[in-house]
């Protein structure tokens, strides 16, 4: 349901400064959420300085720049560092990216960092996704045939195969999700953007004999139609995909098969 | 639920920022004022109720009300239930755009957000100044 502000245990203070510019450089601030389950604390937010001169670009360079270099216990998942691999997804000044496709040079003033938006916090920049992966898997991401399988590949046209372009790209990385104030509210029920955008890529799948199938799961006032447009996540998606736009053909195809 | 570590039961999960920390992105915030100002037009059409119920009573009454929207504070509320009716009008229209699958790629969703607010803005103007120049 929604609720404006957060709960007693997930409230913010102001946490420690790490270091400080100690020579000439090209210095940044970076202030970071941090969360440790071993404590009773509430979240606090970290401050600490970087040399640009010394750092990579992206800012994933910069969190690891800091936890080798300045504070071991600092907690983020990060893994191919190129954009493929979806780990490190968090809210980088304002907005859902991915940390190793977002330039520090892009950020005015100091860089802030929360985990990904409403999520429940495994520990500092780690959200636990578990409920993500799970609508995931409602979905039934697979293809579901009736027809006997062919001796050689399924077969599928090049207009077929490139209805997929814009939707085979999404790394489930959560970006999209974590930034919808509808899926913020509901994300018990409402399957958000990127769930949505998965299921519309097997809808529209040629190949996939399940569509009816598919749409009748869909068809339900919390799973699909809690999207209100709001558009987030297309703004979002460090991919440039547009989970809006699989939704709103989802809808249409939900029209079109009743008229 | 949680594992539990040598210190006894770890402690709740907290929720991470949402609302506190996201940027105000125009399209958040056009989708937003569409819920508002929707809300806003159940006590407009009160107003309008009212209205016709004292068209309906007679000229007695019908003065008494004419003469509350004519105060300077009925003109401020006439003026605000312009716009909100307007906004949530050209809001309409925006997402009716889009239920056809036109108008998602970025720089026309900053277009057709944006340009709710000054279609709104511009349509109030537009009314009240006819109001003006007709004298009503």
């Amino acid at each position: 349901m929604v609720q404006l502000t957060l709960p007693k245990n997930s409230k913010i203070s102001e946490g420690k400064t790490w270091n400080r510019p100690d020579h000439d450089g090209d210095w940044k601030e970076f202030r970071i959420y941090r969360w440790n389950p071993d404590d009773a604390r509430n979240p606090r937010i970290d401050t600490y300085h970087i040399d640009q001169k010394q750092c990579g670009p992206m800012v994933l360079d910069a969190l690891i720049k800091i936890k080798n270099e300045i504070d071991p216990t600092l907690t983020f998942r990060r893994s191919c560092r190129e954009g493929i691999c979806g780990s490190c997804s968090m809210n980088i000044d304002g907005t859902n990216t991915l940390a190793c496709l977002k330039s520090i040079e892009e950020v005015k003033g100091a860089v802030k960092i929360y985990p990904l938006p409403h999520m429940q916090v495994v520990k500092d920049l780690v959200p636990d996704l578990t409920n993500f992966y799970a609508q995931h898997a409602s979905i039934e991401p697979w293809l579901k045939t009736d027809t006997p399988t062919p001796p050689k590949e399924w077969r599928q046209s090049r207009d077929d195969r490139e209805k997929l372009d814009g939707l085979y790209e999404c790394i489930l990385c959560a970006c999209c999700s974590a930034s919808c104030p509808s899926y913020w509210w509901n994300s018990d029920r409402y399957l958000g953007p990127a769930i949505l955008l998965q299921a519309y890529r097997w809808v529209i799948d040629s190949r996939d004999e399940a569509t009816g199938e598919r749409l009748d799961n869909l068809e339900d006032p919390f799973r699909l139609y809690r999207c209100h447009t709001i558009m987030n996540c297309a703004k979002a998606c460090p991919k440039g995909l547009s989970p809006a736009k699989a939704i709103a053909e989802l809808k249409k195809l939900m029209v079109e098969r009743r008229v | 639920m949680e594992a539990t570590s040598g210190r006894g039961v770890r402690p709740e999960r907290p929720l991470s920022p949402h609302l506190q920390i996201y940027s105000p992105l125009v399209n958040m915030v056009m989708s937003i004022m569409h819920r508002i100002t929707g809300a806003a037009l159940y006590v407009g059409s009160l107003l309008v109720a009212w209205w016709l119920i004292a068209a309906a009573t007679g000229p007695d009454y019908y003065n008494y009300v004419s003469s509350w929207f004519a105060t300077w504070a009925g003109k401020v509320v006439l003026l605000g239930y312009t716009w909100v009716l307007m906004h949530h009008m050209v809001g309409g229209i925006r997402h009716f755009i889009w239920d056809t699958g036109h108008g998602y790629d970025l720089r026309t969703i900053d277009i057709l957000s944006w340009g709710t607010l000054a279609a709104s803005f511009t349509l109030t103007a537009i009314i009240w100044a006819f109001v003006a120049l007709g004298g009503a």
